[in-house]
């Protein structure tokens, strides 16, 4: 073989490898959403949406309890997760300019949005659970709303930034105040932007489990009381799962799938919305 | 005179913005101060010592550091050939019409939360290790594949976006000279992309060893060390998600906290050397 | 039909009824294009963008075959043989015909290793070989001079104008047949500008040269002929100097006068 044929059988060999391997990955990842999608519907039954928890063996349980109850954690993450992070965010783009802290805040966002969720349990735990003296439903939703924050935060923050300058500047020459030449133009302009990243954050921390393990903790009926124990979908799943009965387990299934979906949903919408801002 | 709305504006934006800063030094403060009785009753020695028994009141973080380090290893061994095969195939291989749609699903998957492939690993992996492997199943072979499956979706992807940083004109230069796709890929494209992919995979790796749910049920949570990788085992997440809501005296609380503050100190030091030192931002618009 | 000069030179290529389509467009950018190419000539294509020269131009090294769905009709011939079959052996070819972007391509080596790229591609391993075959490259690029103490520095540290000298002497280091330009001087300053072409007018003796440009002055001042292509068709082919003086067709008088385009 003279080296330029090598060269052509290696690169063939590498391009087979590179899809094997991309094959093997894939076909894993559809394995999985597909054993998601059959058990899910399999398990999935009208009743469910209207039934709290059963005893295990009873046969007749249902999610209602972890449905409402996840609904109101992320609900009140987001009631506090969206606009302190909006604000902050917009902090950074729009008064921080290239300050030294600014890029500081920042960076210590980046590093949160990778940092490990359990810990923000521990967190809360210390600081919500212990004085109160019993899990709940606040400390729940305060451990998603830090989770929350740095997201809403950096992509705030990044969508404010691709708002040209000379927008800003023609608000500002019409004499309004720069808090007006934001909320009204400047937010006006990275709607979409900023929607999608709220869209992704309440994503995000919807399929938070760790955090919620020792702080809303769990219940296995309807408690729409905040300071007490809250159930939810994610710490349902895991319980449900890891427990030896099958009922338990069928409907662990069911909240696995109506969580990805939820999701799912969510993703597909941010991109949508992305994607028609673009194509106009 | 100055608009007072402005002002107050101006000053909300700050302080929440400060906040944030505020919030990790509070973290950290906070799992400092409930880690003081473990660091006092067991100083260096909590992370050399291997035993771990509550009701001994003896507390050794090694084989949970163990289990992270190992399942971690595990999974970036197993995880990063198959991303750069994906991340390889999406950019230079796959048809236009095979390329979105395959895009687009990697990252959906990344999206799924990490308790979805927990469970899936506990009722579809646990039983081919067991029949495999003997044993119960539940090891930490079982939790390092499972995670590396959790982490690949994120990981192709940018992978992906760190190769497709290559400009176009630059791969035909090579193309142009005779270069095959491999040359072109092995020459070109990945030393280009180099700091991009390298940071890329220190940032799954930051994540990896923080991850909870995805191991949680499939490692078995035995405070171990075993070189037997089909042995059950435990990881400090692992841990702090199995014991935390059920210590039941002090020094079991303060070494669980000491547990959260290695894991915290140390993914903070992993992705601080990802983000600054490979993945420096560039700022939108510049 | 389109007016073409008798060429007098050996041909080095043969466009012969060629047609060229992008992947899902309704019709072709090149259309039943015939047009010889003259042997150590320089030969510019001037047209409106979008009229089909880089087009044209990235056909003759088979580029479009990197992007899936394009697809080539008629023929073009070099060395007596239609180098868009479906045999053809696509990096024996580039060896021989190479080319030259709009913009550096620097690659992300040291200058030395750019040089070299090419030929160790080829399977060139010897040390000493390497590096005369390199030095001689650099000076035929007229770039060994400022080089030749820092061969070894990454190559993204030079100017746009010595990178873009640098990328001459990588595809001349391999000793192609055809060098291919394609808009070679956009990105560059004048004074840049003026290096590289007068480096291009040098290399003609040992290469054929095909150089795609927007700047009319530049096909004036460089080459030996002049093809003028318009909404994918050759319009006119003929040599440089009655070209721009005496146009036989219309339009590519109303053109170099600036009519249009």
């Amino acid at each position: 073989m003279t080296h330029t044929q090598k060269r052509i059988f290696l690169s063939k060999v590498v391009m087979i490898l590179s899809t094997a391997s991309a094959a093997i990955g894939i076909g894993f990842l559809f394995w999985i959403l597909g054993v998601l999608i059959i058990n899910g519907i399999d398990a999935l039954t009208l009743t469910i949406f209207t039934t709290e928890g059963t005893p295990p063996g009873s046969g007749d349980g249902g999610l209602k309890h972890a449905l409402i109850g996840q609904l109101l954690l992320v609900f009140y993450a987001s009631l506090f997760g969206v606009p302190l992070g909006v604000l902050a965010g917009t902090y950074l783009s729009e008064y921080s300019q290239k300050s030294k802290v600014g890029e500081i805040i920042r960076d210590i966002s980046d590093i949160m949005m990778s940092a490990p969720s359990i810990v923000i349990g521990a967190f809360v735990y210390a600081i919500v659970v212990t004085p109160m003296g019993h899990f709940s439903g606040w400390a729940g939703s305060i451990a998603l709303t830090i989770i929350m924050l740095p997201i809403v935060l950096r992509t705030t923050d990044d969508m404010l930034q691709l708002v040209p300058s000379t927008l800003r500047e023609a608000a500002f020459a019409l004499g309004a105040p720069k808090y007006k030449v934001i909320t009204q133009v400047v937010y006006r302009g990275a709607k979409a932007g900023i929607l999608t990243g709220i869209l992704l954050a309440v994503a995000r921390v919807g399929g938070e489990t760790a955090p919620l393990l020792f702080t809303s903790f769990n219940d296995n009926f309807l408690n729409t009381d905040m300071m007490q124990p809250v159930a939810s979908l994610t710490v349902t799943i895991y319980n449900y799962a890891t427990s030896p009965y099958e009922d338990w387990q069928k409907l662990g299934w069911a909240a696995a799938f109506i969580l990805s979906m939820f999701i799912l949903t969510l993703n597909i919408l941010g991109r949508l919305i992305l994607l028609k801002k673009k194509v106009k | 005179m100055k608009n007072i709305i402005d002002t107050i504006f101006a000053n909300a934006t700050r302080m929440i913005a400060f906040g944030v800063l505020l919030l990790l030094a509070w973290i950290f403060t906070v799992l400092f101060e409930h880690s003081l009785e473990s660091l006092q009753a067991f100083g260096f020695d909590f992370i050399l010592e291997d035993k771990w028994a509550p009701n001994l009141e003896k507390f050794g973080a090694l084989p949970a550091i163990y289990g992270s380090v190992v399942s971690t290893f595990l999974a970036m061994v197993l995880a990063v050939p198959v991303a750069i095969g994906i991340a390889i195939f999406l950019s230079e291989i796959a048809h236009a019409k095979l390329k979105t749609p395959v895009s687009v699903s990697i990252e959906l998957l990344a999206a799924i939360p990490s308790v979805i492939y927990g469970m899936w690993g506990l009722f579809y992996f646990v039983p081919i290790i067991r029949d495999t492997f003997g044993g119960v199943g539940i090891s930490m072979l079982t939790a390092g594949i499972v995670l590396s499956i959790m982490i690949l979706p994120f990981m192709a992807a940018v992978t992906r976006d760190a190769m497709n940083t290559t400009p176009d004109i630059l791969k035909e230069s090579a193309y142009a000279l005779g270069g095959t796709k491999w040359d072109v890929i092995k020459d070109i494209i990945i030393p280009y992309a180099k700091s991009g992919i390298i940071g890329s995979f220190i940032l799954a790796l930051g994540r990896a060893i923080g991850e909870t749910m995805a191991v949680t049920f499939v490692m078995g949570n035995v405070h171990k060390i075993s070189a037997d990788l089909t042995e059950p085992a435990t990881s400090i997440p692992v841990a702090l998600a199995n014991e935390f809501a059920e210590a039941d005296s002090d020094l079991y609380y303060s070494s669980l906290f000491e547990l959260a503050l290695i894991l915290l100190v140390v993914s903070f030091v992993i992705i601080s050397i990802a983000k600054f030192y490979f993945l420096r931002r560039k700022r939108v618009g510049q | 039909m389109a007016t073409i000069v008798e060429i007098a030179e050996e041909k080095a290529l043969a466009v012969k009824d060629f047609e060229f389509t992008y992947a899902g467009a309704d019709a072709p950018s090149v259309k039943k294009l015939n047009m010889p190419i003259a042997k150590n000539s320089i030969t510019a294509l001037i047209g409106p963008s979008g009229c089909g020269k880089t087009t044209l131009l990235r056909s003759f090294n088979r580029m479009h075959d990197l992007y899936p769905g394009n697809k080539y009709e008629g023929e073009i011939i070099f060395k007596d043989r239609n180098i868009l079959g479906v045999k053809e052996d696509l990096i024996q070819l580039r060896i021989q015909i190479g080319m030259i972007f709009q913009k550096p391509t620097a690659f992300p080596m040291s200058i030395f290793d750019n040089v070299a790229y090419g030929l160790r591609l080829q399977g060139f391993k010897n040390k000493t070989e390497l590096k005369d075959r390199v030095e001689k490259a650099l000076h035929d690029a007229a770039i060994w001079n400022e080089v030749k103490d820092r061969l070894g520095h990454d190559a993204n540290g030079l100017s746009g104008g010595q990178q873009q000298r640098l990328c001459i002497a990588r595809a001349v280091a391999v000793e192609p047949e055809v060098l291919l330009f394609d808009e070679p001087t956009s990105a560059l300053d004048p004074i840049s500008t003026a290096g590289i072409e007068e480096l291009i007018v040098q290399l003609r003796e040992r290469v054929s040269i095909i150089i795609v440009t927007h700047n009319m002055q530049q096909a004036a001042r460089v080459s030996d002929y002049t093809g003028f292509m318009y909404l994918g068709e050759l319009i006119e082919l003929g040599r440089t100097e009655e070209l721009f003086v005496t146009p036989r067709e219309k339009l590519t008088e109303e053109y170099i006068t600036g009519k249009f385009g």
